[in-house]
């Protein structure tokens, strides 16, 4: 870990002066990740800007009929807050397979969306890594790449987006809302993370002298037919291998409004439109979750270690869509799978 | 006599842990202290070329870099670096002794500093350019070129012949990984200089063993360095030998003529000893009756390029079952890796391990149920020997375990237990260890008011060595717990070899016993002066010593205060120091023996497996606390789950490096793993294996349960997974 200034931000456009006037500053606020990668010589930030204690920690409705969650509000407060357990319940579900209780109140919905890949070699400054280092090599492609990508990989990067959180927001068409030297603007969760593409390095479209304020979800919830179904290598605390959030909306056995994203899978929350349209119209069963799912993972691509996902995740896609169906949605609490 | 042995007596230092006020090796201090930070090789195998430590020396308030080329001296013979664990062949590794790179990890420069959080950030800077040879970590690519052992054991009969003509044979290899102990305590090491001599508080498992190794490393004398380890929070045998912090710590302290703190990283934790990978070769050829004819056990084990760590897989068969032919033998396979090391029942867990899920195939190619196989095979002698055991109750093991199991209502066919999307397998297996015992010193001091302390250089590795050494204690001095002092820990006291193999309970149980026997008979010796007293004339057998007084066992009327004892002679304390050794009986094997049972459920689409069910029957003599017995058996079966299921640590070849070398990509069990684990203690009345029929409970807990998983799983599944751990993608796969 490397020396470096601690500041502490008083507002919204205080934190974006500050990180506007040094090049290699960055936020901190819950620090859950950020001091790993700091203590892992991985981030050598030349300053850190908290900005834990900006007024960012409300949630509230929005006149539209949906929720605006603040930046800073704890992963534990947003996954227990009523309206979320009441009207978003596939988020609260995917915030409570995460991590840890202890980690979960630390944790920002801002840094959730902003952790980076755990990428064993991303970790590891002692061996090359294109995201780390561009340009150095991808050991990942032909090494221990059990937990990286198979679904918009490139030749430079193969690693995935870690977030639970994120999963469950792009099923909910999510916008992330941004402040920056320019002004706000608001970006839709699907569109905020990027494929690795031969630009690893950057994780997201957020520019670095752009600060996340909120998260804002439309009024449909589909707090009646859903699943978080996080498929992991132990029963809890740990990252996921495969995971899928299902959200239906039924219509007497025929699907109207199918979501379907993965995680674990992709550099980012992985949808496609053109799985959930295949749902859409049709009869809920096994049958056209398969085809669904068949759609999904048409172009996935295994890398040895983690080709067994592909089958897996196509198992995981048909029983998460079977729960959402049921509404037995996967309880985070016992780890019997339903 | 026994007011408190075999009770649940909570732990006498749980509120000092709990408080915080029992200071770990990382935790002490001192006004000149500073700090080091460790910088490790990148490389797996070549030499140090240049490590320019100018960037790091620029950083403010950094003392020095010490590296091989400027340290203090140090012995430069493999005797000096030989600790009372080292193994018997090659080099013990030396820490920055010169510039040759033997593993990736080994620690290249030691940066101290006036906090942390410099020599940290300084460590950081050091650049080491290095000679790069090439490596080889891969297990797989060295089989071939693995070394023969000796005979592990002596063969019995021809077992290859026998096996040929068997009515049923069974014949696969296990694949063990390699695996770390993950301790939560990290290894850490403050090394406090006072006028030239040490004291160094240090996270270890035996402190005399690792005094004895820096006296010889840096040639000090005895008196000069003192070592220090009153709490440890947890070895699992990876603190049994000197580990490479102390080593720099005190190397660090010499260089500056003042305190030095060292504590790895969770990252530096994996740069030390492991669970060596191994593959095993079990051959069992058994008649239609189940009655075993052969047994061929073979395993190769890897160790590092400079030292030969091995255990005895492979003899565990002959202890536990009856064959009138039997072979065993040990390769190993040299890699550019640290050296192996003991962990957590070594040997057993992993050749048990592999024995118990051969046994368990058997049986299915029987058509015949495990547990009966294991009672057809059962074996009232050590083969090796011939020798009767002192004890064993693994009949009562079974049976009791099978009850509270309710293994007679399994469906013997594999996938035939169902619940919604769950297949359930019901499996099982025997565990078993050796009930061992070490010299040892006990010094024990009874004063007129009725407290006493007991004092021996042994550790509590976090099993309750204080609590159970203050029961016997008690017990064998008459008075109340809380009079009743332990100090342990410390390279000054009374003579103790390390702790582990289960052997310390026992060891310095009876060596209280020993010493307060000691105790009473000076007791009497003092009495016989005092007139009209009732031990007048009395042997000191037949007295105890109870409620602060000597009593006659008889006629319990005739009784002296002690302190009466003592005001008469003049004293108001009596100290004795004593060694107990044990004897070798020569005449029987010495065993602890478990027998487990595991519940599984198993998503059969998905396959994500839950141990739902453990239930352990452990058979180990006397249990002289049921509460940190009890603790220490289910620590054991929930690293069963661990070894089954999750631990591996991952080498990525190329690099000869570890790339999972942090707990969040290293899984050990979290509570959602472990559902219902139930231990049941077996009566076991052993008059033979020492006065207080003591056996042991260190290692048994975790032997045979990743077995019982296994074979669980496959009850389950009908798919059997031999190389573990058992991942979901495991079950899925073809071959
Ligand atoms: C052992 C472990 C296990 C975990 N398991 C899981 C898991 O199973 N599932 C899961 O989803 N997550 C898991 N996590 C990750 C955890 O969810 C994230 O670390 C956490 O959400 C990050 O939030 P934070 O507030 O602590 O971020 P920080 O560490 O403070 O910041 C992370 C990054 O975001 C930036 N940042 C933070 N807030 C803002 C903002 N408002 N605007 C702009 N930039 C910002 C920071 O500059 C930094 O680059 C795990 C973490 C650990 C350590
Ligand atoms: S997958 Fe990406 S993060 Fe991992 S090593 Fe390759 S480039 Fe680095």
């Amino acid at each position: 870990m490397n020396n470096f200034q601690y500041s502490r931000a008083t507002d919204v456009a205080d934190a974006l002066s500050q990180i506007a006037s040094d090049a290699s500053a960055k936020f901190i606020a819950g620090g859950t990740n950020l001091v790993d990668l700091m203590k892992y010589d991985v981030e050598h930030p030349s300053r850190l800007i908290d900005i834990s204690h900006l007024p960012l920690t409300k949630i509230e409705e929005t006149t539209a009929g949906g929720l605006r969650i603040g930046a800073l509000v704890p992963n534990s407060d947003l996954a227990w807050h009523p309206l979320v357990t009441e009207r978003y319940p596939l988020l609260s579900s995917a915030l409570l397979a995460g991590a840890s209780a202890q980690l979960r109140n630390m944790a920002s919905t801002g840094g959730n969306l902003l952790q980076r890949t755990r990428c064993l070699y991303f970790y590891d400054v002692a061996t090359p890594c294109n995201k780390r280092e561009p340009g150095s090599g991808c050991p990942a492609k032909e090494g221990i790449n059990r937990i990286n990508a198979i679904l918009g990989t490139s030749d430079a990067c193969i690693a995935t987006h870690p977030s639970d959180m994120c999963v469950a927001l792009a099923a909910l068409d999510a916008e992330v809302h941004v402040a920056g030297p320019n002004g706000e603007r608001t970006i839709a969760l699907v569109d905020f993370h990027r494929l690795p593409g031969d630009t690893p390095q950057r994780d997201t479209n957020l520019d670095p002298k752009e600060i996340i304020t909120a998260i804002e979800l439309p009024p449909q919830g589909f707090s009646k037919h859903y699943t978080y179904l996080k498929i992991r290598d132990r029963l809890s605390y740990a990252f996921a291998l495969v995971s899928v959030a299902a959200a239906l909306r039924m219509d007497n056995g025929t699907t109207r409004d199918a979501r379907l994203a993965l995680g674990g899978v992709a550099h980012k929350p992985w949808r496609n439109p053109e799985a959930e349209a295949a749902l859409n119209g049709q009869a809920a069963n096994t049958d056209t979750f398969a085809r669904a799912a068949d759609i999904v993972l048409h172009e996935a691509k295994g890398f040895g270690r983690n080709t067994f996902k592909i089958d897996l995740a196509r198992r995981t896609i048909i029983r998460a869509l079977t729960q959402a169906m049921n509404g037995t949605p996967q309880s985070q609490s016992s780890k019997k799978i339903a | 006599m026994t007011t408190y042995i075999g009770t649940a007596t909570s732990r006498v230092d749980g509120r000092d842990k709990v408080t915080g006020a029992a200071r770990y090796a990382g935790e002490y201090g001192a006004p000149d202290l500073a700090h080091g930070s460790v910088v490790n090789s990148t490389i797996a195998k070549g030499r140090i070329r240049r490590i320019d430590a100018g960037e790091a020396m620029k950083v403010d308030g950094v003392i020095t870099v010490l590296t091989h080329e400027n340290r203090p001296p140090m012995a430069d013979n493999d005797e000096a670096y030989k600790d009372d664990v080292a193994p018997g062949d090659g080099s013990p590794y030396r820490p920055l002794y010169d510039g040759s790179i033997k593993f990736n990890g080994q620690p290249v420069a030691l940066v101290l500093a006036e906090d942390l959080e410099t020599a940290t950030y300084a460590a950081s800077l050091v650049k080491v350019e290095y000679e790069e040879q090439p490596h080889i970590t891969d297990f797989e690519k060295q089989l071939g070129k693995a070394k023969a052992l000796p005979a592990p054991a002596k063969p019995r009969g021809d077992a290859a012949k026998a096996f040929a003509v068997s009515d049923i044979r069974h014949d696969a290899e296990y694949y063990v990984p390699v695996e770390h102990h993950n301790p939560m305590e990290l290894f850490a090491s403050t090394a406090v200089w006072r006028d030239g001599k040490l004291t160094v508080y240090d996270k270890t498992q035996g402190v005399q063993n690792v005094q004895r190794y820096l006296c010889g490393v840096f040639q000090a004398r005895p008196d000069e360095i003192r070592v220090m380890s009153p709490f440890m929070g947890g070895g699992f045998g990876s603190g049994l030998r000197p580990q490479y912090q102390v080593v720099l710590a005190v190397l660090g302290a010499r260089a500056l003529k003042r305190s030095v703190r060292l504590v790895l990283t969770r990252q530096q934790m994996y740069m030390v000893g492991y669970r060596p990978a191994m593959v095993q070769r079990i051959q069992l050829g058994a008649k239609t009756d189940g009655a075993l004819n052969a047994i061929t056990h073979n395993a190769t084990t890897i160790t590092s390029q400079y030292e030969d760590f091995h255990r005895n897989e492979t003899t565990w068969s002959g202890l536990l079952y009856k064959s009138e032919t039997a072979s065993y033998a040990h390769k190993l396979v040299r890699l550019d890796l640290p050296a192996a090391c003991d962990m957590r029942a070594p040997s057993a867990a992993t050749g048990v391990y592999a024995l118990e899920a051969a046994m368990d195939e058997l049986a299915v190619a029987l058509q015949m149920d495990p547990l009966e196989l294991r009672l057809k095979c059962y074996s009232d002698s050590d083969q090796h020997t011939g020798l009767p055991f002192s004890s064993k109750s693994l009949r009562e093991c079974y049976s009791q375990a099978a009850e509270a199991f309710g293994w007679s209502r399994r469906n013997p066919e594999p996938r035939s237990m169902r619940e919604g999307n769950d297949l359930i397998g019901w499996g099982m297996a025997t565990g078993i260890w050796e009930a061992l015992q070490v010299p040892i010193t006990v010094r024990i001091t009874l004063t007129a008011n009725g407290h006493a302390e007991v004092a021996c250089a042994t550790s509590d590795i976090g099993t309750g060595t204080y609590t159970i050494m203050a029961q016997a204690a008690a017990d064998m001095l008459g008075v109340p717990i809380d009079n009743v002092t332990v100090k342990l820990g410390d390279s000054t006291l009374p003579p103790s070899p390390v702790e582990g193999g289960s052997w310390i309970a026992a060891s310095v149980s009876n060596g209280i016993v020993t010493t307060s026997n000691a105790i009473r008979d000076e007791l009497l010796r003092l009495a016989e002066t005092m007139p009209n007293s009732p031990l007048m004339g009395i042997k000191t057998a037949d007295v105890t010593l109870s409620d602060g007084s000597v009593t006659v066992k008889k006629t319990p009327r005739s009784t002296v205060p002690i302190a009466d004892i003592m005001r008469h002679a003049g004293v108001d304390r009596i100290a004795q120091e004593k060694a107990t050794k044990f004897g070798k009986d020569g005449k029987h094997a010495h065993n602890t023996h478990s027998a487990i049972f595991a519940e599984v459920k198993v998503d059969e689409q998905l396959g994500v497996i839950r141990v739902t069910r453990l239930v352990s029957a452990v058979a180990a003599g006397r249990i002289l606390n049921l509460k940190t017995a009890r603790s220490q058996v289910m620590g054991g079966m929930i690293w069963g789950i661990g070894m089954a299921l999750h631990e591996e640590t991952l080498i990525d070849h190329r690099f000869g490096r570890i790339m999972n070398a942090n707990i969040a990509e290293y899984h050990v069990p979290v509570n959602a793993d472990v559902h219902s684990v139930e231990v049941i203690f077996v009566d076991e009345q052993d008059d033979i294996v020492n006065p207080m029929g003591i056996k042991g409970l260190g290692e048994i807990g975790i032997v045979g349960v990743p077995a019982a998983i296994a074979n669980a799983v496959y009850h389950a599944t009908g798919k059997r997974v031999r190389d573990l751990p058992i991942t979901l993608d495991k079950l899925t796969r073809d071959a």
